[in-house]
Parts: structure tokens; sequence; C-alpha cells
């Protein structure tokens, strides 16, 4: 908890780290965020909550009071400590309109997304992308294979999304750190020769 | 096999917590000087000052170890987002924390950024 006792040695950052990083990793419900997340973080994987005001549906009374409730919203992250100056961050970003704040504050200063993407149930995947496309987060497709998932081809998938020809699509196992890394990879490369 | 996989949980603030009652009643704000990827830690020289309240008190306990993120914080103390911000502003203009200068939002800097990631990805996982 809040005790520096209860808390090992692994848990601060290098001295040496200057510049902190954020990358998105962002999907519909269980489709693997925090697994992915848990597989690449060096320290235990985190939850924060988001506390928001939300609007009573369909009221939109200009003195403003009735109708808003307060709600929290969790997402979990993970840290990678990719130099002596650079540390980067994953946030597991919920894909759900109704939680636009916690976008505005997750989206702001990122690098970049990649969105986890379930073969299996891709319909799902459409608001999530709506919204990265909605806040300008490049992003990459990784496509999250589960044991017995019948395997679309990747151009069936890119079919499916709708993507630009310039959208990466990859697949990974979530479970497995260097598959996992790999997509991450493919993300930044993409991000890099955009600025080109 | 993702029944972990559940961020999306979504509950009444007020079972949680009274961030009112922890933050002195003030609004919870964002477009603080404070993002969720901010690293701060406390100031080897603190300042003397009234006592401070407890939940401040756990916030510098926990930030005398290093440096942490926002969300690290808020995630080691099971406090809002919003709480943290307020509590490490208090904190920062008090004098008892200080923050990593933020990164300027800049294209020249993300390309350094980027390739830094790329590499340090390589040599980790590669």
């Amino acid at each position: 908890m809040g005790s520096r006792l209860a808390l090992d040695d692994g848990v601060y950052l290098r001295n040496s780290v200057q510049t902190a990083a954020k990358i998105l990793v962002v999907g519909h419900f269980a489709v693997g965020k925090t697994t992915f997340i848990g597989t690449l973080s060096e320290i235990p994987p985190l939850r924060t909550e988001e506390v928001m005001t939300q609007a009573g549906a369909g009221i939109d009374d200009p003195k403003g009071a009735p109708g808003k409730t307060t709600t929290t919203v969790a997402m979990d992250f993970g840290r990678l400590t990719l130099s002596e100056k650079l540390v980067l961050y994953l946030f597991g970003t919920p894909g759900q309109q109704r939680f636009v704040q916690v976008w505005e504050d997750m989206t702001r200063g990122a690098l970049g997304a990649l969105v986890l993407v379930d073969p299996q149930r891709l319909d799902e995947s459409f608001p999530v992308m709506d919204l990265v496309e909605h806040y300008g987060i490049p992003y990459a497709i990784a496509v999250n294979h589960f044991d017995g998932t019948p395997t679309h081809s990747l151009d069936e998938i890119r079919e499916a999304l709708d993507l630009l020809p310039e959208t990466p699509v990859v697949t990974c196992d979530a479970r497995d750190q260097r598959s996992s890394a790999d997509s991450l990879i493919a993300l930044v490369r993409y991000l890099q020769s955009r600025l080109n | 096999m993702t029944t972990d996989d559940e961020p999306e949980l979504e509950h009444e603030a007020a079972e949680l917590v009274r961030p009112y009652v922890i933050t002195n009643g003030r609004d919870l704000l964002d477009g603080s000087e404070f993002s969720l990827i901010t690293l701060v830690t406390v100031h080897a020289d603190p300042p003397r000052t009234k006592p401070l309240d407890p939940e401040k008190v756990r916030l510098l306990e926990l930030c005398s170890g290093g440096f942490l993120s926002i969300a690290e914080i808020a995630g080691h103390t099971r406090l809002p987002v919003g709480v943290v911000k307020i509590l490490v502003s208090d904190l920062a203009r008090e004098g008892h924390l200080y923050s990593r200068a933020p990164i300027p939002s800049a294209q020249l800097v993300d390309r350094e950024i980027l390739e830094e990631v790329l590499h340090g990805l390589q040599a980790r996982f590669g």
C-alpha cells in the first residue's frame, strides 16, 4: 500500500531517468490488454482510477446540476525502463464512448496506440478504433491469437476493419513476451515512418 | 482466459473514497500541470511546515524512495488520479516534491524518443 517499507527495490525508477513516454494499449473488453501489459511490464501491473462526472443520459440542462453522477473508471498500466534516461508506460485503456474524459487524459502526449483485436469479435473493435481516430492517435493493429482461434488472413482482417493501407497489422500472443514486444516494435517503426 | 482483463470496472466514486474530503473540497479539475506520466519525488531538504494531512504524509512517504509517475502514485495509494494530481500539486508548491521537467510537446522530440524506444525494445526483447 502506501508505505515505503511494503515496496521492494524495483518499485522506483532509476535516478537517471529523465523522460517518460506513453503508449496506449487499447481494445474492447477482455481482448487481452491487461495480459499484454503484464507480459511486458517490469513492475506488476498497477491500476489507477479516474473520477469522472457523467451527464445523465439525454439530459442537457443549462443549469447543470441535476442528472450528473460521478463515476470512476479503472485503467491498468505497466512500465518499461528502456534506457538510462527513458521510461515507457503502457496504459490499457477501455474503449467505451462514455469514458471520453478518460480518453482526453490518456491520449494527451501519447506516442501512439496499439489496438488489440480478437479475430472472432472484430466488430467489437469498431468503437475503440473510432475513438483512437477521433483523437488523432496513430495506431497499429495487433491481432491477439487465442488458443483454437480460427485464423483469418491479415488481409481479411485489414479489409474487415477498413484500415488505411499504411496501418500495420501484426499478429501477437499477448502471453508471449517476444511476440508482444514485436508488435510494439511494429507500432514504433510505423510512428517513425510517419515523421519522415 | 482473459477474465483478468477488466479495466472497465465502473462504480460510484462515493463507495470508494471521499475525494472531496481529501482535497479539502476542491474540484477534481483536470488540465493541471501534472500528467499521468509526470515523474515526481521528494526534495532532499523538505520545508518546515505545519503538520500535513494524513493523505499527504502517506504520499510523501511513498515518494521518498525515488521517482514515480503520477499514475504509479495513484496505483500504489489507490487514490483516484484526480486526487493525486491535486495533492502532488499542493506538495510541489509547498516545496515538498519536485517533478522532472515535462517533455516539450514537439515532433522533433518525438523523433528522438521514438528512436530511443525502438532501440530500448530491441535491446531488451530482441
